[in-house]
């Protein structure tokens, strides 16, 4: 093999392992060492490595036993939001430093049922909430393309890990970009589904209504093998959906010709040049393979950011309250009665933009103005999802940007919230309509890379995957890798 | 004086639906066990649960709400209630806020005097219940059991329509009757499956405005809520007659000093941020499942007190008393079914029966007579084979368990009445010849003395003598 | 509605209390600061017409799926407890709490 086995998509892999090329314990030790090479970016919370490599000999005895799995002996990272039972979940809040997860997450069980090893646990902006992974009680994660480059948040351990080859693939999860706007930052392709398509149950929650699972690797055709082992109805999970899932890599396989995407105006208005140019080549590439373009509109669109900053808010204000100090998680020294117990142990454990959130989101649904807010949020979400439904009713999919321009510095905008927030105006808007949606990388500014996003339809994730595959396989941008440098 | 002030009652009854697993997780719900041994990962809010639904709660839900004639939701929302307690385990109470299932609604009520009245229900909405805290001393510490977390709550919320302790409590019955009689709850108020909050204001005779109203919470007795009330009438009639305000509050009655008092803790934030819960999706009541509902409920207790006193024409008090129970109600109609006789049938549940069951402290689920038995006991008396009185031995054996049936127990006893006029004409005879003085003044217009005869030939058969046939025969010797 | 609802610090500490968390005086600033930065995008909304429009609270408008009563889950309290803060014969521990 001519590369390093580390650097290999995951479909790849299995092929090897099945052929017999190396071991699942071979490519778990790889990685493992490479993590350890590269601990300066900070992908990872927790390493599992003990676990991991037992899993591998597992693999690999079920392999020479005859067994298959669709994933047998792969090492996946999970974001570390995913409760993994036995393993510490943080969500990257020094709230849960110490929360031994005492039951697994769904996506966990089923990728593991699937074969997947768990490598570890990746470093994320805490609870979620941020979209530079600075927020994180464990430190920043560094751009594996440019060190002094933010990855994306929040799912910005996962990015990076695969960006830098440090696991097959990983796991994030999306309320507002998270998977996305990490992916096109680290130059990988990452899958935000249909809300509703992966089981939530023993993913912490941050905003209900709009978090979802996703997969994180190398290119399409990896995310189409994730999701169909991460999919389907949960029990456990009331908002999951019963809708049949498909084996989305079969998918893939037929060509995109007479597919009709829509471009956004109101996306590309204002866009950046560098980034408009790479969408349009994108563009050219997708029309060479016989898709079709026409311009759509989403007037709600700028309505997106401002309901979102209501709606998350008000969901984590809820969700958060459960970190009490009584059954779990961080308590403060010494409280001198209940009320200093739960203020304490709050205010020391949670991060500064997580308490902003909070309170943010207790004033929107507080006595006065829940309808100014709350209620009001809740039906521009239906403007906006109104105009999806009316454009995917013409177009199969739209083509977009995922962020503004390319990964941006570490500390820039530390201390402009506002900018910040502004991060996520192009993903936004799928999360509050409930669609899935898709970034893979499209090119190159400054030396980093720039994603293309893809917006379907409801459950149409399969069509999705099939455009980015399709793309993939006359374009290389997401064959591109960063070189990392050995920690210092 | 009193009468200077009219009281205004509402109560908030908690009724505990009776599922197996909890309303929102697959724990058990029986009471009783170990601390936090039945409180899951859901109960305990750990990080990324949810809750799934117990499809037992609706019909239960609907069933009350058809039994007062209210409006069924057709969609059923829940929303999250917001405070920090440590009771409550993710911060949030699961209740329904908007949309319950149940809104509207009457129940009419039975006052000592004989009046009745209707109390309106405002709403029942579906929630689930928080945990216990011990306040017992573990190193200055308060415990948090959260084996009750979760559990299926049915809150059931009247309009102010009571004016007096009496009608709260009335109410109060009236609804714990009609869930229990529904299978909607085990009504067990010593283990909290019914708790009252009331809220209490007085106001000046004729004023439309209400006055400033209290809530006692958590009132797990008839008795102590009469108590409460009244206490609470009494502490807010002082205020306002020295010229004080009532203060708007959340108070606690404390059985042992009999008093209410001020809760000092939860209710420091009152404002609950009410808002829909994310994490679950309307429910959908439609019309085939109100009707299966409909169909699946039993004959309520003011359905069965009017089939009793019209068609059986039970005395009103006895139907009262029979149909308040449904256990007494299932026992009596099987009595009735058996021998066929509703008004001895009656006789015998109201007296022998509940005297019993009384006396050994059993409920009537346990009565170790069964209703068939009491029934073929009654038709021995009916066909003569024994008295009345014979019966009541019968009874006392059957419940003992000296026998397995009346049959067995008059056979085995010889207890079969005396009505050959052959085997008795003889015993009368030589009773008449061996009290000549009674016999003459009975001659002489004593005719109360018949029944001293009769007491003699009843002495002498050992009771078995069929009494109506005695008091022919003796009457006729006497002429 | 205005466009200009902004917190003060005043009312940034009664949601501080609905939250409960302790702002200490230095941070009531920034922290007063860090809504209006979040409140100011919201407040993007109030100039728009939503009479009669349907809130969202599911994006699928699904409705509930429901459990059978059946009881699945068994006694685990000892690995709960494993990762409490405090506990004592089975019961979590917090200061004592007055009713």
């Amino acid at each position: 093999m001519s590369e390093a086995i580390t650097e290999r998509t995951l479909t790849e892999q299995l092929r090897d392992l099945s052929s017999g090329e190396y071991s699942s314990r071979d490519l778990t030790e790889a990685y493992l060492q490479r993590i350890e090479y590269s601990s300066g970016i900070n992908a990872f919370i927790t390493v599992s490595a003990e676990q991991a490599i037992k899993a591998a000999d597992r693999a690999d005895e079920r392999r020479a036993a005859g067994e298959t799995a669709p994933l047998l002996g792969a090492p996946i990272a999970h974001k570390d939001i995913f409760c993994e039972k036995g393993v510490r979940t943080s969500a990257g809040s020094k709230m849960l430093d110490n929360f031994i997860s005492p039951y697994d997450a769904t996506v966990v069980s089923k990728l593991r049922d699937a074969g997947a090893v768990s490598i570890g646990k990746t470093n994320m902006d805490e609870f979620a909430m941020g979209s530079s992974n600075e927020a994180s009680f464990y430190g920043p994660v560094k751009n594996p393309w440019n060190t002094e480059r933010v990855p994306g948040g929040s799912s910005g351990g996962s990015a990076a890990a695969v960006a830098a080859s440090l696991c097959s693939a990983a796991t994030g999860t999306d309320t507002g970009g998270s998977i996305r706007q990490p992916a096109a930052f680290c130059g990988i392709t990452g899958l935000k589904p249909t809300y509703g398509r992966i089981s939530r149950w023993g993913m912490i929650a941050y905003a209900s209504s709009l978090d979802q699972a996703g997969p994180m690797a190398r290119c399409a055709e990896d995310c189409a093998l994730l999701l169909t082992h991460m999919a389907g109805p949960d029990q456990r999970d009331s908002t999951s959906s019963s809708e049949a899932i498909e084996d989305y890599s079969i998918a893939l396989k037929s060509g995109i010709s007479g597919m009709k995407i829509g471009i956004c105006r109101e996306f590309m208005e204002g866009l950046d040049s560098d980034v408009a140019a790479i969408l349009d080549n994108c563009r050219t590439v997708l029309s060479d393979l016989g898709a079709e373009f026409r311009e759509v509109s989403l007037p709600n669109s700028h309505l997106a950011i401002p309901a979102y900053y209501v709606i998350a808010p008000a969901e984590c204000s809820a969700n958060l309250s459960r970190y009490d100090g009584v059954r779990f998680g961080y308590r403060c020294e010494g409280p001198e009665n209940l009320e200093d117990l739960y203020k304490r142990s709050r205010s020391e454990s949670f991060g500064r933009e997580v308490k902003n959130r909070i309170m943010v989101g207790a004033f929107a649904l507080s006595a006065g103005y829940y309808d100014a807010y709350y209620r009001k949020a809740q039906q521009i979400r239906r403007l906006i999802k109104q105009d999806f439904e009316q454009v995917l009713g013409e177009v199969d999919m739209i083509l977009g940007p995922t962020t503004p321009g390319p990964a941006f510095r570490l500390g820039e905008k530390v201390d402009d919230a506002k900018s910040m927030y502004l991060q996520d105006i192009y993903t936004i808007s799928a999360n509050l309509a409930g669609l899935p949606a898709l970034s893979m990388p499209a090119g190159f500014t400054e030396a980093m890379p720039i994603g293309a996003q893809l917006i379907g339809n409801y459950f149409c994730e399969a069509k999705i995957l099939k455009a980015a595959h399709q793309y993939q396989q006359v374009t290389d941008w997401h064959k591109k890798k960063p070189v990392v440098e050995k920690a210092s | 004086m009193s009468s200077d002030w009219e009281v205004v009652i509402g109560l908030e009854i908690h009724v505990q639906l009776s599922t197996r697993s909890k309303i929102f997780s697959g724990s058990s719900t029986a009471f009783g066990a170990a601390p936090n041994t039945q409180a899951s990962a859901v109960d305990l809010g750990l990080p990324g649960v949810l809750p799934a639904v117990n499809e037992a709660v609706f019909p239960k839900a609907v069933a009350f709400g058809l039994a007062i004639g209210a409006t069924i939701g057709q969609r059923s929302c829940f929303d999250r209630k917001n405070y920090f307690y440590p009771d409550l385990p993710k911060g949030y109470q699961i209740t329904q806020m908007d949309e319950p299932i149940v809104l509207g609604g009457s129940v009419d009520i039975s006052l000592r005097d004989g009046s009745s009245k209707t109390i309106r229900v405002t709403r029942a909405h579906l929630e689930e219940d928080a945990g216990k805290s011990l306040h017992e001393d573990f190193h200055g510490m308060t415990g948090i059991d959260l084996n009750r977390a979760g559990t299926p709550l049915l809150e059931i919320v009247s309009e102010p329509d009571m004016r007096s302790a009496e009608e709260a409590v009335a109410y109060a019955r009236t609804i714990h009757q009609l869930v229990t009689y529904l299978s909607v709850s085990d009504g067990n108020m010593a283990e909290g499956s019914l708790r009252c909050d009331a809220n209490v204001s007085l106001r000046k005779q004729g004023e439309q405005e209400y006055g400033t109203r209290t809530e006692t919470k958590n009132v797990n007795s008839f008795r102590f809520l009469e108590q409460a009330i009244r206490h609470e009438i009494s502490r807010q009639k002082e205020i306002l007659e020295s010229g004080g305000r009532v203060a708007q509050e959340t108070r606690l009655y404390d059985p042992v000093r009999d008093e209410t008092r001020p809760m000092r803790s939860k209710e420091t934030a009152t404002d609950y941020r009410y808002f829909p819960e994310p994490d679950l999706l309307p429910v959908i009541i439609d019309e085939a499942f109100i009707n299966r509902v409909r169909e699946a409920m039993p004959e309520l207790p003011t359905e069965k007190k009017q089939r009793y006193t019209e068609k059986w024409q039970l005395p009103e008090a006895d139907a009262a008393l029979i149909s308040s129970d449904l256990g007494l109600a299932t026992y009596f109609e099987a009595c009735v079914a058996s021998c066929d006789d509703p008004i001895l049938s009656a006789n015998w549940v109201r007296g022998e029966l509940l005297g019993s069951l009384n006396r050994d402290d059993l409920a009537i689920e346990d009565s170790p007579l069964s209703a068939e038995a009491l029934g073929q006991t009654i038709l021995r008396i009916k066909d003569g084979t024994i008295s009345g009185k014979i019966a009541k031995t019968v009874f006392t054996a059957l419940w003992e368990g000296k026998a397995a049936s009346a049959d067995e127990y008059i056979e085995a006893e010889g207890l079969v009445q005396v009505s050959d006029t052959g085997e008795l004409e003889p015993i009368i005879d030589k009773i008449i010849a061996d009290n000549p003085k009674q016999v003459e003044q009975y001659r002489n217009g004593k005719t109360k003395l018949l029944g001293f005869f009769v007491g003699q030939v009843m002495k002498e058969t050992g009771g078995k003598a069929n009494p109506q046939q005695v008091n022919e025969l003796v009457r006729g010797k006497l002429g | 509605m205005t466009n200009e609802i902004a917190v003060t610090e005043e009312v940034v500490s009664n949601v501080a209390e609905l939250a409960q968390l302790r702002v200490a005086e230095e941070d009531l600033e920034i922290l007063t600061a860090g809504m209006n930065n979040i409140l100011e995008l919201a407040n993007q909304m109030q100039s728009i017409d939503t009479s009669g429009v349907t809130p969202v609270s599911n994006p699928l408008d699904a409705t509930q799926r429901l459990r059978t009563d059946e009881v699945t889950e068994t006694d685990q309290h000892e690995l709960y407890q494993s990762i409490a803060p405090e506990t004592e014969g089975g019961l979590y521990l917090v200061p004592r709490v007055v009713e």
